[in-house]
């Protein structure tokens, strides 16, 4: 189980939350996965602490909470990377050739679904089928969903992150019009990052 | 709280205003903007259309004119879709900048915005909905509210005889007669098994016990399957009201809701529905004064495809991991918390309001005669019509895929459908035209499963798709029993060991032999159906694993090892990145030079293929 500076200094935090969701629910044993499904969605990971607090408020041991974590694909251990893209391969995705964005994705990042970049920027996940089959293949970036994907579109959203974060700029709302806008838009060389 | 009379005139007036969603040849002032809000759709920005549609009418102060957010009209490949009532204009492909065209042409000044009304796959364009060869040999039942009310607003459910069925239920019908009914109907679950629902419920409701439980199964975990959340997205209260009827029936007064957190909006608009249903008095206790109380809960699932499993479902409800338990006994002997329980899919229910109000002779005229009424199919893959379509059983697939679908994108041609999701099997071209019902999927070596259908064109190779399927299964494999735990991982290996070019005729012996194990000594439904897209496969392209394995030939190309790659001189223009990027300097030839493949020093990493601009290298 990860425990980095971060955790430690969000533990306030942490606690405070969790105080709040368990004025919500029942100490009952049957409401753990919606409560993991809570944090989950708050912090993106199920940091220790928060487990803690869990099996105290529903006296459920530590061993059975991890069981559970690890069960539920939905559910990590480790924070994920400020932008988390997902590639779909579901069927309809798989079918359209989804394997390919995601065989560039792993190239380019040099990491595997599930892992997380060194430097904490970028996290790949692989879903089965997020709904859009009708705009196969699939990405997601954040929970944006980027329909009718190509291995050069791909390409273009990577890049973009890459030059935003050169120029310190962020990743705010602007980011997909400024990808829109820029359709001439070319990938900047290696060497420069 | 709402009385029954109130419920009533909530009714009369709101189908008034609401006439013009069904009627295309109404003559009124009045126009109704629908925006399709199915996840497809919303994807691709059709929340910021509605917003545009609503600010542009607030500012030039237009008059008459509605814009409503709808479910899924079903042709997702079209999206995002604009359709304006009563005329049944249908627009594709919107985007938020047309808005301000759409109002001033359409509605202004009364013309139709030629650029943006629909294209049909002959290249004819088409006026209306009806004209559309997608929508012609569909019957929609369990989609029959889906982009017509807005599934946010309780009021335009009742308009379209909502809760009607539950009235009928409640006041004049006994318990035994509702089971009746929908055992006459001839309903079987759309889950995949296809159980006779009636036969279910008597069940349930045999079982002596003073705490029951009526559960919904909305874990739509099949990859390509999308009715359940499209019926959730566009209906929900469907759901409840069947659910509310089951629990009469059977005599249960609490409901759960399981559905995948991966679907956010299906959820919001549930939890939306299950709170409008309490406001109006038509969940909580002492329903229309019947003295019959009712109450649903939303469970979420955390992604893991078992947990569709019956069992699994009902272990993950309870808070654990979801290992399927052994059967007997059944969940409507011993469910939930260990008392009876009655678990239905999303679109079983879906179907439950519409007998009850239609009667069951109605129903079941429609279908086989093993399988009555009709069947949801999430069309994905290679066609071009792709999205939700509802047809009667016993269309055969050649209607869906062609008629319906539009055929296969460029020219190409059909090499196989696939329904059933990681569970069912292919279909191959020769049985294009059997009819499509429980029986005949099952006969074919393939199953209904939920109802995804995903077509697959001729580039597209039978082996490293059952190798796809089996990566599946074995990621979502609970690990419980051993022929699934490790049978599926071993299947695996030796489709990877086929794949990768190694693999011997011995190897699809053994293959076989697994898959017919696993089959025969799995505990639940996905182990006992994951070996279905190995033997399937096996059954009608045992002569593409040969080549595999005889002569390490991948005739689609998809199995990189196998594959030779190859430079298309037409395209080629001689720039030479692929030369440069080529770890192994395999390709020759020198400046403007058409370049070739030395195929002894190539290792077919690929590397070429995604650095060719012209996209000249296969």
């Amino acid at each position: 189980m990860l425990e980095n500076e971060k955790e430690i200094c969000n533990c306030n935090m942490i606690e405070e939350f969790m105080n709040k969701i368990f004025k919500t629910y029942l100490p009952e044993k049957d409401n753990l996965i919606q409560i993991l499904n809570e944090v989950q969605d708050e912090f993106g990971y199920i940091p220790k602490t928060a487990q803690e607090k869990i099996s105290e408020f529903l006296k459920i041991p530590m061993a059975e909470i991890y069981g559970v974590i690890t069960f539920y694909s939905r559910f990590t251990l480790e924070p994920k990377g400020k932008y988390t893209i997902s590639v779909c391969l579901g069927t309809a995705c798989y079918v359209k050739g989804s394997q390919k964005i995601m065989d560039r994705l792993k190239e380019r990042l040099k990491i595997e679904p599930g892992q997380t970049t060194e430097d904490g920027m970028f996290s790949i996940d692989q879903t089965r089928c997020v709904g859009a089959c009708g705009l196969a293949p699939v990405f997601t970036v954040n929970g944006e969903v980027y329909g009718k994907a190509t291995v050069k579109k791909l390409d273009e959203v990577l890049d973009r992150i890459k030059i935003r974060r050169i120029r310190g700029l962020g990743f705010g709302d602007g980011f997909k019009i400024l990808i829109i806008k820029n359709r001439d838009f070319k990938p900047v060389p290696e060497s420069l990052f | 709280m709402k009385t029954l009379e109130e419920i009533h005139k909530i009714k009369e007036e709101k189908r008034k205003e609401l006439e013009l969603r069904v009627h295309t040849d109404l003559d009124t002032r009045e126009k109704h903007i629908l925006v399709c809000h199915g996840t497809g759709c919303t994807s691709s920005k059709s929340i910021e259309i509605l917003e545009n549609f609503k600010n542009i009418i607030k500012e030039k102060n237009i008059k008459n004119v509605r814009v409503v957010k709808t479910g899924c009209f079903g042709l997702c490949a079209k999206g995002p879709i604009v359709i304006i009532r009563p005329e049944d204009t249908f627009y594709a492909n919107c985007k938020p900048e047309d808005c301000e065209e759409i109002i001033q042409t359409h509605i202004v000044e009364g013309n139709k915005v030629e650029r943006l009304l629909c294209k049909d796959i002959d290249g004819k364009i088409v006026n209306s909905l009806d004209e559309l060869n997608f929508y012609k040999k569909q019957k929609r039942i369990a989609l029959k509210n889906c982009g017509v009310i807005n599934p946010e607003d309780i009021d335009e459910y009742i308009a379209f005889d909502g809760y009607m069925a539950l009235e009928k239920v409640l006041k004049n019908m006994s318990q035994d007669e509702v089971i009746d009914e929908i055992k006459k109907s001839g309903l079987r679950g759309r889950g995949g098994a296809g159980f006779p629902t009636g036969q279910k419920w008597e069940l349930t409701k045999n079982v002596d016990s003073e705490q029951k439980y009526v559960v919904c199964n909305a874990d739509e975990g099949d990859p390509g399957a999308f009715m359940d959340r499209s019926i959730l997205e566009g209906d929900p209260h469907c759901v409840l009201e069947a659910m509310i009827i089951a629990g009469y029936s059977i005599g249960a007064n609490k409901g759960y809701i399981y559905v995948r957190a991966e679907y956010p909006i299906a959820v919001q608009r549930l939890q939306t529905a299950i709170d409008q249903a309490k406001e109006y008095g038509i969940l909580g206790k002492n329903i229309f004064e019947s003295g019959f109380d009712f109450d649903i809960e939303i469970r979420l699932g955390a992604g893991a495809f078992v947990c569709g499993e019956e069992t699994a479902l009902l272990e993950s409800i309870e808070g654990r991991r979801g290992h399927p338990r052994v059967k007997p006994p059944y969940p409507a002997q011993s469910g939930l918390w260990g008392k009876p329980t009655l678990i239905n899919n999303v679109e079983t229910y879906a179907n439950i309001t519409k007998i009850i109000i239609n009667g069951a002779d109605w129903y079941n005229k429609i279908g086989t005669k093993n399988s009555k009424g009709t069947k949801v199919f999430a069309l994905g893959g290679n066609v071009n019509n792709t999205g939700l379509v509802e047809v009667p059983m016993g269309t055969t697939l050649r209607e869906i895929v062609y008629d319906i679908g539009g055929g296969i994108p460029n020219n190409r041609e059909f090499k196989a459908a696939q329904t059933g999701g990681p569970s069912g099997g292919c279909i191959p071209k020769e049985h294009l035209d059997t009819p499509i019902d429980y029986e005949s999927l099952k006969e074919i070596g393939s199953m209904m499963g939920s109802g995804g259908l995903i077509v697959m064109d001729d580039t597209k190779c039978m082996v490293s798709l059952a190798k796809f399927y089996l990566d599946f299964t074995v990621s979502e494999s609970c690990g419980k029993c051993t022929p699934c735990r490790i049978g599926t991982k071993r299947m695996h290996e030796i489709l990877e060991k086929i794949c990768n070019g190694d693999g011997t005729e011995i190897d699809i012996i053994r293959l076989e032999k697994l898959a017919l194990n696993v089959k025969d000594s799995s505990i639940c439904g996905l182990g006992q159906s994951a070996p279905n897209p190995v033997l399937s496969t096996l059954k009608y392209f045992r002569e593409e694993y040969k080549e595999h394995v005889t002569y390490k030939q991948c005739r689609s190309k998809e199995c990189k090892n196998l594959a030779q790659i190859e430079i298309d001189a037409s395209k080629c223009k001689g720039c030479g990145i692929c030369q440069k990027n080529c770890p192994v300097n395999s390709i020759e030839g020198e400046g403007r030079e058409i370049r070739k493949i030395n195929q002894d020093k190539c290792i077919k990493c690929g590397t070429c293929l995604t650095k060719c601009p012209f996209n000249a290298i296969k």
